[in-house]
């Protein structure tokens, strides 16, 4: 009987003194996303998308450039399995090589719109006062510039290039993204324990790192996926007007371009382009409302 | 507490008041000779600019006086009350000494050192001395930090070199203090309850051994049992560790159970100042009367005949505040001086009041 209550004791100093482990934010959110079917699915495809867009062209036989002269048009067979365009360029190599320039487009622009958007919006709210009202002016006044005018400008000027196509849409994008954060930022500068930070004598940059980043941290990432996908609409717009990419350089929206003229007899051209642009978007929004569900339930 | 004070507490009703008051002269006495200044107040205005309505960016702002010349002093060891109803700058003039907002005039002289005139980062060492415990106990916690890290915060700011080992220790041995498990360390604040939550800003507080704590409502948020073991989880702390509290609070039962003396405030003004003992005994000011009548009697017979003197209105805008004493416009007992001049405080450091028709 000693001995048992000893244990018992023993056991009950063990676990008074073990460490209880606590659940985070973090770790909830990715608790409730994990159970999201639809968002997990669209993760897996989209993980499948991006590995084949990077390696399918490497190890294909033809390259995205060779012409084959004997198969102009040529429908799905077992040499070109999406078949070929009007050049007989082999189409499943294009899909995937333009889908490589898309997605790039995509998730590069929309770093670029997070990167410039956040800081811009964090400075803007936590400095405050004159400052503020000066930068959301600057803000007003490049809304109010024309998106699509600008990018013809500039292409008219430097020619075609993607890189201008990056800095075209990431510099148009960020302006969102700038007035979410802000918005989070001033929300959060009211906030009683960014004052104890202050009281406790943290520093502006630590208060900026360690208290204000992690709290709109959240919403960044949700609003960056979403963004994803506008931007790579953007970009096939773009494409789709003839200001993409230069030639022999594809995109799905090029793709779809040139599908477009000829649908009537080689409807391929079209669809198979359009099949995996369409397929990555819809990943996209589910995973950016997936994200959104986990990270902010409150917000349904 | 002396066995002096505690007969008193007992028999506080019973005691004939000027027997109280010959006491609380004899212990003044003696605390002037004991106990050491830490906080002197002098005047203190704190203004905040309100942007004007016109269309024109350049046409001047409205001046919004939150408190409007304070002035306190406050001893070692000591407590101070500062009541008054909500929107009477309790709060503002809680941040305008730990430097929160910035002070428009008037000085905040700590242990001889004026804390409005220092550079940054001399205020910041003195920081370590003065802490803050806030109104709602959950957004006074960063959500995505474990409880470990919110209370090690402030060690970590003032002493880098500290090892890992050493601030977890010195982390758990406050929780203790504090009347937290120290295993739930790791834990966020999302997952304790309000009074818990507390408990961590007020081991948060703690942690670098501060003189003086300013808490700013630290109870309103909890309900009433919680209140109690705060409360006197602040007493017991205060009379272990030697601190100075400032405690703000619109409960006035809480205030006069804590309080060593009090403050009562009014549209940023003070208009009363005193022990709090002589304060509740004899309230002076017709708005402290009006407050003290509100207050309930645990007693429903004398509850029932109570009466409860209602002020009327509303509290004016201190955008545009009265002339002369800013209570006039809802005072019984206001006549035509008190719109000509404004009344400062006025007798001993036993009790003060800032009213023309008193003094």
């Amino acid at each position: 009987m000693l001995s048992k209550t000893a244990k018992v004791e023993a056991l009950n100093n063990f676990s008074t003194n073990l460490e209880i482990e606590g659940r985070s934010l973090w770790q909830d959110a990715r608790i409730r996303f994990m159970r999201n079917k639809a968002a997990m699915v669209s993760l897996f495809i989209l993980f499948l998308i991006t590995l084949s867009v990077i390696f399918v062209p490497m190890f294909s036989q033809y390259a995205f450039d060779d012409t084959d002269w004997y198969a102009m048009h040529a429908p799905p067979s077992v040499d070109h399995w999406f078949g070929t365009d009007s050049l007989g360029r082999d189409l499943f190599v294009r899909t995937f090589i333009g889908g490589r320039i898309s997605m790039m487009v995509g998730v590069m622009g929309a770093f670029v719109a997070v990167l410039i958007g956040t800081l811009y919006g964090a400075a803007s709210g936590f400095i405050g006062g004159k400052t503020d009202r000066v930068m959301m002016r600057i803000l007003e006044i490049l809304y109010a510039i024309p998106f699509m005018f600008l990018v013809i400008v500039l292409v008219t000027f430097f020619g075609r290039d993607i890189i201008l196509i990056f800095v075209a849409i990431g510099a148009i994008a960020w302006l969102d993204m700038a007035r979410i954060v802000r918005g989070q930022t001033l929300s959060l500068r009211g906030k009683e324990f960014i004052e104890a930070a202050h009281v406790c004598g943290v520093s502006k940059w630590g208060i900026i790192t360690r208290h204000i980043v992690p709290n709109v941290l959240g919403i960044v990432a949700v609003y960056s996926t979403l963004l994803i996908p506008s931007m790579i609409l953007t970009e096939s717009f773009l494409s789709f007007l003839g200001l993409g990419v230069q030639e022999p350089m594809t995109s799905w929206g090029a793709l779809l371009q040139e599908g477009a003229q000829t649908m009537e007899l080689a409807i391929w051209q079209l669809g198979f382009p359009a099949l995996f642009m369409v397929v990555t978007l819809f990943c996209f929004n589910y995973v950016g409302d997936g994200l959104r569900d986990a990270l902010d339930p409150k917000d349904r | 507490m002396t066995v002096i004070e505690k007969q008193q507490v007992a028999t506080e009703h019973a005691v004939p008041e000027k027997q109280g008051v010959a006491t609380q002269q004899v212990q003044v006495a003696v605390q002037a000779v004991k106990k050491e200044l830490l906080l002197e107040v002098n005047n203190l205005k704190v203004q905040f600019d309100i942007p004007s309505k016109s269309l024109w960016p350049w046409a001047p702002s409205l001046p919004l006086k939150a408190v409007d010349g304070v002035s306190i002093k406050l001893y070692e060891g000591e407590t101070l009350g500062v009541v008054g109803e909500s929107g009477c700058g309790k709060s503002t003039f809680a941040r305008a000494l730990i430097g929160l907002v910035p002070a428009a005039a008037g000085n905040v002289v700590w242990l001889g050192q004026d804390l409005t005139r220092l550079p940054h980062n001399e205020m910041r060492e003195k920081r370590k001395e003065i802490q803050m415990i806030f109104q709602d106990p959950l957004a006074s916690l960063n959500p995505r930090m474990t409880v470990g890290d919110i209370i090690a915060e402030p060690l970590r700011t003032f002493f880098p070199r500290l090892t890992k080992e050493e601030v977890k220790e010195q982390v758990k041995d406050m929780m203790t203090k504090v009347g937290l498990l120290p295993n739930v360390i790791n834990r966020y604040p999302h997952e304790f309850s309000g009074g818990q939550c507390q408990r961590i800003g007020i081991a948060r507080a703690l942690i670098l051994k501060p003189k003086m704590i300013i808490c700013d409502e630290p109870v309103s948020a909890l309900d009433v049992s919680i209140q109690a073991q705060v409360v006197n989880l602040l007493q017991s702390l205060q009379k272990e560790l030697g601190l100075s509290l400032i405690f703000i609070a619109h409960d006035l039962s809480i205030v006069k159970h804590i309080s060593d003396r009090v403050l009562v405030m009014y549209l940023g003004n003070a208009v009363e100042l005193g022990e709090s003992k002589a304060l509740f005994a004899e309230p002076k000011h017709p708005y402290t009367k009006a407050l003290m009548s509100a207050v309930p009697i645990p007693d429903p017979i004398l509850e029932r005949q109570k009466k409860i003197e209602m002020l009327e209105g509303d509290l004016p805008s201190p955008l545009n505040p009265p002339s002369g004493c800013v209570f006039r416009t809802r005072c019984p007992v206001a006549t035509a001086a008190c719109a000509e001049t404004k009344p400062t405080l006025a007798g001993d450091d036993e009790h003060a009041v800032a009213c023309l028709l008193v003094a």
